[in-house]
């Protein structure tokens, strides 16, 4: 797990190295390759897509797949291809700037609990048993459902309640290093807790959150999704993945195409998140093998 | 050992207790009660205290937190917001249907699991593994509302083999129930057979790079002595755990795949109480799911515990 970093090695060359590493996997260049084509698509959606999202039109409702409708149209004449390919944007703005968030608390706690041990953190620890305890998505709903679904609510919960398996994750890492006897010297030393951190725990325990965080992205918009496919999340007409399944899915047996389209533009997404931070596991020697999707 | 078990008890209590705490102070935080969701736009004024004062809802919440609690133990959550049926009944008619879906799916995700798990092991990185693990990664990831919807797509809109949408009433016998409940079955069975496989699956590879099976295969032990007798014992005790996360897992996951089948299960009760703010119902639910996983979890470590010959021994010296 802790790489010894030759004295030549700055920060970007080792980036790369485990980038050059990932793409050494066929899983996980393929997996690579699926989410940099996602996030240039949420880039570039906006100047790419041929119709208006909202444009209703009756004459359109449900048009099979044609060259001026690639997708076809939905089942209120809106265009398909446009709103699939706008649709994976507010989710991965969300759960982006929700990740980091959720991976920073949670691993800043994991690790000072890790460090300080004791009372304080069988009490912590207690804590977020309890809080594991609940299905996630529960609380999600709920304040969705009270507070609405705005990016600015979502943001901060799904940064929250994601953040609180990260403890477990970095307490876990840490207690690998914190009996280590460069920490016990630093400790000695008589460096503050913070110092020892930044200068000791955190470079240890920093490639174990990298693919935590990984995971809880794929999680996060699985979440996210989930929540817009049951009338929670995204507000219409914003085109979201998770809403035009649902839309779609009631008129799914004559007009399959507006149903597909969102569900594999989703699919890959995860999928390709899922196979990069496996390769990322690997690259960075860590074993993701005894993990479930807590 | 009576002592870890006892530890173990006592920690799944504690956890419960704060559970019970953190709902209900959760939904506490949360604007609006009872009477707002019952009254709807009459609730302010006199009509609102008057509904509060009866329903005891003007007492302080530590006294209504005691109340909860003590009424939670003998199996009584109060009434619902119109105050017509008891929750407890609505809640247990609910309970019943999502058992009877996870528990069809458990009994054959498990095994299932298992053998393909023992299978791909065995046949590491050839096709059938390569196939089979494939599979079950691209089941682990998809979300449940998307492999619900292709396999009602495929298999309901275009085959027209199986019914989609589940149309039966709540408290509708058994026996009606379970020919409407196939594909949420398969649903479930699907992601819970994934995750299981791919934990037994590694954990068979493990054991089988492990000092003491080399040694049998020098010694010319019989292939399937190995795997029956020395790997599988060994392999499958991590598991356990596993099955209990994964248990865990489905209870989230219950809500989504009950939404799009239209179940009649807590999941389904979940989202309209949320809709329909009733409050008093989403906590009853929340704190029985808490006790479910917390429950499954303590049966998985004592089990463990009861399985794990090295604790035996351990108990043995303890005395």
């Amino acid at each position: 797990m802790t790489v010894a970093a030759s004295p030549a090695s700055t920060p970007l060359t080792r980036i790369w190295g485990v980038v050059r590493d990932i793409l050494a996997r066929p899983s996980g260049a393929l997996g690579l390759t699926l989410v940099a084509l996602h996030l240039l698509m949420a880039i570039l959606s906006p100047l790419l897509v041929p119709y208006d999202y909202k444009a209703i039109s009756s004459l359109l409702m449900l048009k099979a797949p044609s060259a001026a409708h690639w997708f076809g149209t939905d089942h209120i004449g809106r265009d398909v291809l446009t709103r699939t390919l706008l649709g994976g944007r507010e989710a991965l703005l969300v759960t982006a700037i929700a990740t980091p968030i959720a991976v920073i608390w949670g691993g800043f706690l994991g690790i000072l609990f890790g460090l300080v041990g004791g009372r304080v953190d069988d009490l912590a620890m207690r804590l977020v048993d309890a809080f594991l305890s609940l299905p996630k998505i529960l609380f999600v709903l709920t304040a969705a459902a009270v507070f609405g679904a705005e990016p600015i609510v979502l943001i901060p919960m799904l940064g929250f309640f994601y953040g609180v398996p990260v403890i477990r994750v970095a307490r876990a890492a840490t207690h690998d290093v914190v009996a280590r006897d460069f920490v016990t010297a630093a400790r000695a030393r008589g460096h503050p807790r913070l110092t020892i951190i930044r200068r000791e725990l955190l470079p240890n325990v920093r490639d174990v959150l990298m693919v935590e965080g990984a995971m809880r992205w794929s999680w996060m918009l699985l979440t996210f999704s989930s929540l817009s496919f049951l009338g929670f999340g995204v507000s219409p007409p914003t085109p979201d993945w998770g809403l035009m399944i649902k839309d779609a899915s009631a008129t799914m047996s004559f007009a399959w195409w507006a149903v597909l389209a969102p569900i594999v533009a989703l699919s890959t997404l995860i999928i390709g998140i899922n196979l990069t931070a496996d390769a990322l596991a690997k690259a960075l020697g860590i074993d993701r093998a005894q993990k479930a999707p807590v | 050992m009576a002592k870890l078990i006892i530890e173990r008890l006592l920690l799944g209590l504690m956890t419960v207790a704060i559970v019970s705490v953190l709902i209900f102070t959760s939904v506490e935080a949360l604007p609006g009660d009872a009477c707002t969701a019952f009254l709807e736009r009459e609730a302010h004024g006199q009509l609102l205290e008057n509904c509060r004062k009866e329903r005891g809802l003007d007492r302080p919440a530590a006294r209504r937190y005691l109340d909860w609690v003590a009424g939670a133990v003998r199996g009584d959550f109060g009434r619902t917001a119109n105050g017509e049926q008891a929750i407890s009944e609505v809640v247990g008619t609910r309970a019943r249907n999502s058992m009877l879906l996870a528990g069809v799916a458990t009994l054959i995700g498990i095994p299932l699991a298992i053998f393909l798990g023992i299978v791909t092991a065995l046949a590491r990185d050839r096709p059938a593994d390569v196939w089979i693990s494939a599979f079950a990664i691209l089941a682990m990831t998809i979300p449940e509302f998307v492999s619900a919807t292709v396999l009602m797509l495929v298999f309901s809109a275009w085959l027209g083999w199986l019914p989609g949408v589940v149309l039966v009433s709540a408290d509708a016998p058994v026996a009606a129930l379970l020919p409407q409940i196939v594909l949420p079955v398969v649903t479930v069975t699907l992601v819970l057979t994934a995750h299981i496989l791919r934990m037994v699956r590694s954990s068979v590879i493990e054991v089988m790079a492990s000092d003491y099976v080399q040694m049998a295969r020098l010694k010319g032990v019989p292939y399937w002595q190995i795997v029956f007798r020395h790997v599988l014992p060994n392999a499958l005790l991590p598991a356990i755990n596993i099955v209990a996360l994964t248990i865990a897992w489905l209870l989230g996951g219950l809500v989504v795949i009950e939404i799009v089948f239209n179940y009649p299960g807590l999941g389904r009760l979940m989202i309209e109480a949320i809709t329909k703010r009733e409050l008093a119902i989403v906590q009853t639910v929340a704190l029985i799911l808490a006790l479910v996983y917390v429950g499954v979890n303590l049966a998985a470590d004592v089990l463990t515990l009861l399985a794990n010959p090295r604790l035996r021994t351990m108990h043995g010296r303890g005395r």
